[in-house]
């Protein structure tokens, strides 16, 4: 055989597919509100799936398309896989509908994630809108889990209207056990409703926060994350200290299909987190 | 030109680069084979369990197909080629290889449009995962006449889909399995701009892909014959089984003379000296709206390109539902589902798809791959509906960019 030839068999045998998924099964489902659920998984074999906060699997029923989902789960808990899904299309409907004892095709974790250790000794702040609360929900517990690491810590959260307010009991477990100042608020409230009103984005000028030593977790939809980010920055805080999760197509999550791309990054490698003075330039120009 | 025997030990993937011409005294001895030789050397392949891909005349088009004889060889065509324009034409010699790039490069033999990832039965507990591994079981395929430019679109596959942490497994092994018989262009066509991208148009080990060997075809000064370079040992291995001896000097000289005037007569240009910072600089540019009025969006650039590698994923079931495959199919970057988001699609404007296609194949892809991702094969602009040239719209974005540069104090 030539070197050619052998670099080549040698090359074959180590490309590593990740196409195929492995099988997991829902042990419970937990309706979160009127779209959204979230799923416990365990793997077929019991072989957890470390992660880390941040990562997201391609998670796929049965004939039923697959889509990329962020895990919202506890990485100290890697045996039990956590999804929480918002019924949108095709993919995610037959998702939402699995119930305990249906098998579903897990592949991953893929991506670049919070990265939340690197805020140790500094105030965090964590902004979320709508379903974003999911892909944050670990790096909060890795927090809560650490948290005289941490200095301030603040969770702005805003949702369309109360009914759709997600983890509603972490929410509270977070503020009075682990020293987290909770703000939520809804874009529309029913004349019951004695919470706030309004956008998000107008909560971060409301809590403390030292500017100067400050990690920010962005999550929700892409222009809220950009005036997240903006009234971070109008607060002093830097932008390579702002992180946000993107969201675009993927099909594969691991560089191959070319659906994620934002100009130069693969969002499912590079990303799906990236800090904003990198995307900065990226996500103020139209349909990049 | 070489003092090697044939048959000596040294290694024959000799990484090189950058040779000039092929009579400089490395590697082994040239050999030369006439056109029955080359059917010999297609009966050997064949006698070596492969199928070879060569290309063909069908439907008025160059198209690679599996052929057996070199009377299946596009013998005595040439063609025309330009923006929007392919013909063929009779050549007044019987040259084989007198064309440029045809429709298709090697890209749909070790990338097929559609391939099986893995198939399902739904079962009692759930479902059952059974990869699909056939392209490991697939002959082994030997291509004939592989251009340079197309050389170098397949080592900018090899990085693109088995150079990373996950990859291709289906490519890697139809291309661990390959047999590659280059050919120096001769005659390049109306869109060609190789030479502007480095990679043509003489096969060059070190450049793209490793090839076991190398044609340059002569027509005058003696009968229709073939330098051959030999690029591996197993390419010198099935010169020896066909008895091909050595090439005379003057034979391998002339082969040289072939590719230097290939070299001259490049039909397109493109400057690409800082092109990537032009084209992110570039991203409001005008030039963007002019084109899009032309575009159709209609993705044959994707399509006949040999670098683009985009696909997307289907799961298909049976009527019952109980038996489904999930399959990668070729995607492009021009469709409007490719960047579908719930809420809408990210690039809902031809503007933004031209863009996209086109930045990224002459500037995001040195970011992330370290090479440019256009091989300067000409088939976008030969096979555009819309007769749309990367090449001029490159130029219109330099233009267009130059004045501002200017102002900016950038430029002189
Ligand atoms: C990194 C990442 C993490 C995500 N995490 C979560 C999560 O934790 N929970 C959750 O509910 N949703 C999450 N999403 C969004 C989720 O992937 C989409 O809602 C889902 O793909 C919609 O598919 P569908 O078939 O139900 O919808 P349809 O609108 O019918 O979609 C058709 C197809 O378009 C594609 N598509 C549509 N919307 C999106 C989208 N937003 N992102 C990517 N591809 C899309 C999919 O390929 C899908 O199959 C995440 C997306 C990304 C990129
Ligand atoms: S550039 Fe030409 S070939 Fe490509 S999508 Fe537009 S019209 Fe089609
Ligand atoms: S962009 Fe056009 S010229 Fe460049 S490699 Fe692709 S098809 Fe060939
Ligand atoms: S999801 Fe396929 S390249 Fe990123």
């Amino acid at each position: 055989m030539s070197t050619q030839d052998e670099v080549a068999t040698e090359r074959s045998r180590t490309v590593d597919s990740a196409m195929v998924p492995r099988q997991f099964v829902v042990t419970a489902s937990r309706r979160d509100t009127r779209d959204t659920r979230t799923l416990e998984l365990r793997a077929l074999g019991d072989e957890p799936l470390a992660f880390g906060s941040g990562q997201f699997t391609m998670l796929s029923a049965f004939g039923a398309g697959e889509v990329p989902i962020s895990i919202s789960g506890d990485p100290t808990r890697p045996e039990v896989l956590q999804h929480t899904i918002r019924d949108v299309g095709g993919a995610t409907r037959a998702l939402v509908a699995a119930s305990p004892g249906t098998m579903l095709g897990v592949r991953g974790p893929f991506g670049h994630g919070w990265q939340v250790a690197d805020g140790r000794g500094s105030d965090i702040v964590f902004v979320a809108g709508g379903i974003g609360l999911a892909p944050l929900r670990p790096a909060i517990l890795e927090v809560c889990a650490d948290r005289a690491s941490y200095g301030r810590v603040s969770l702005l959260y805003g949702a369309r209207t109360p009914e759709d307010i997600l983890f509603g009991p972490d929410l509270r477990v977070w503020a009075r056990d682990h020293d987290i100042d909770v703000e939520e608020t809804v874009d529309t409230g029913p004349h019951a409703w004695r919470g706030r009103v309004g956008l998000v984005t107008q909560l971060v000028a409301r809590v403390a926060f030292d500017a100067a030593h400050t990690l920010a977790l962005v999550c929700g939809p892409e222009v809220m994350m950009r005036y997240a980010a903006q009234a971070l920055i109008h607060c002093g805080v830097t932008a390579d200290r702002i992180r946000l999760s993107m969201e675009r197509n993927m099909k594969c999550g691991v560089g191959l299909c070319g659906h994620c791309q934002l100009r130069e990054l693969f969002l499912c490698v590079d990303g799906p987190v990236l800090s904003y003075d990198r995307l900065e330039p990226l996500m103020t120009r139209a349909e990049l | 030109m070489s003092s090697d025997a044939v048959g000596d030990e040294t290694p024959r993937v000799t990484h090189t680069g950058g040779m000039a011409g092929k009579s400089d005294g490395q590697g082994p001895a040239d050999r030369i084979i006439d056109v029955p030789g080359l059917q010999a050397l297609v009966d050997r392949l064949i006698a070596r369990g492969y199928t070879v891909i060569g290309p063909t005349v069908q439907s008025g088009a160059i198209v690679n197909a599996a052929i057996t004889s070199v009377e299946e060889l596009p013998q005595g065509w040439g063609d025309d080629q330009d923006a929007g324009h392919y013909r063929l034409r009779r050549r007044d010699d019987e040259a084989l290889f007198g064309y440029a790039s045809g429709a298709q490069s090697a890209k749909p033999v070790f990338f097929p449009t559609e391939e099986v990832l893995w198939r399902g039965r739904r079962t009692q507990e759930g479902f059952t995962v059974e990869p699909d591994d056939s392209a490991g079981r697939d002959a082994p395929y030997a291509l004939l006449g592989v251009r340079s430019c197309d050389l170098s679109a397949i080592g900018i596959h090899d990085v693109v889909l088995t150079g990373r942490v996950h990859g291709d497994v289906a490519y890697a092994a139809r291309r661990a399995a390959a047999f590659v018989v280059a050919v120096t262009c001769s005659d390049p066509g109306g869109t060609c701009f190789c030479v502007s991208m480095g990679t043509g148009p003489r096969p060059e080990q070190g450049r793209g892909a490793p090839y076991d060997l190398s044609l340059t075809e002569l027509l005058n000064g003696g009968p229709h014959r073939f330098v051959v370079e030999v690029a591996s040992e197993r390419g010198a291995d099935v010169l020896d089984e066909i008895g091909a001896g050595p090439a005379p000097a003057e034979d391998v000289v002339a082969g040289d003379a072939v590719a230097e005037e290939a070299d001259a007569r490049m039909g397109r240009h493109v400057d690409t000296d800082g092109l990537k910072e032009l084209l992110y600089a570039a991203a409001d540019s005008p030039v963007w709206d002019d084109v899009a009025t032309r575009c159709l969006a209609c993705g044959n650039c994707t399509a006949v390109c040999p670098t683009c590698f985009c696909t997307s994923v289907e799961d298909v079931t049976d009527l019952t539902g109980d038996l489904a495959g999930r399959t990668r199919v070729w995607d492009s970057c021009f469709d409007a589902d490719y960047s579908w988001i719930h809420g809408g699609t990210v690039r809902a404007t031809t503007k933004a798809r031209y863009r996209q296609w086109m930045t990224h194949k002459l500037g995001s892809w040195i970011d992330q791959f370290g090479m440019s991702g256009c091989v300067g094969c000409g088939r976008c602009v030969t096979w555009c509906p819309a007769a749309i040239d990367i090449t001029a719209e490159a130029a219109a974005l330099r233009a267009a960019a130059e004045p501002d540069e200017r102002d900016a104090g950038t430029l002189p």
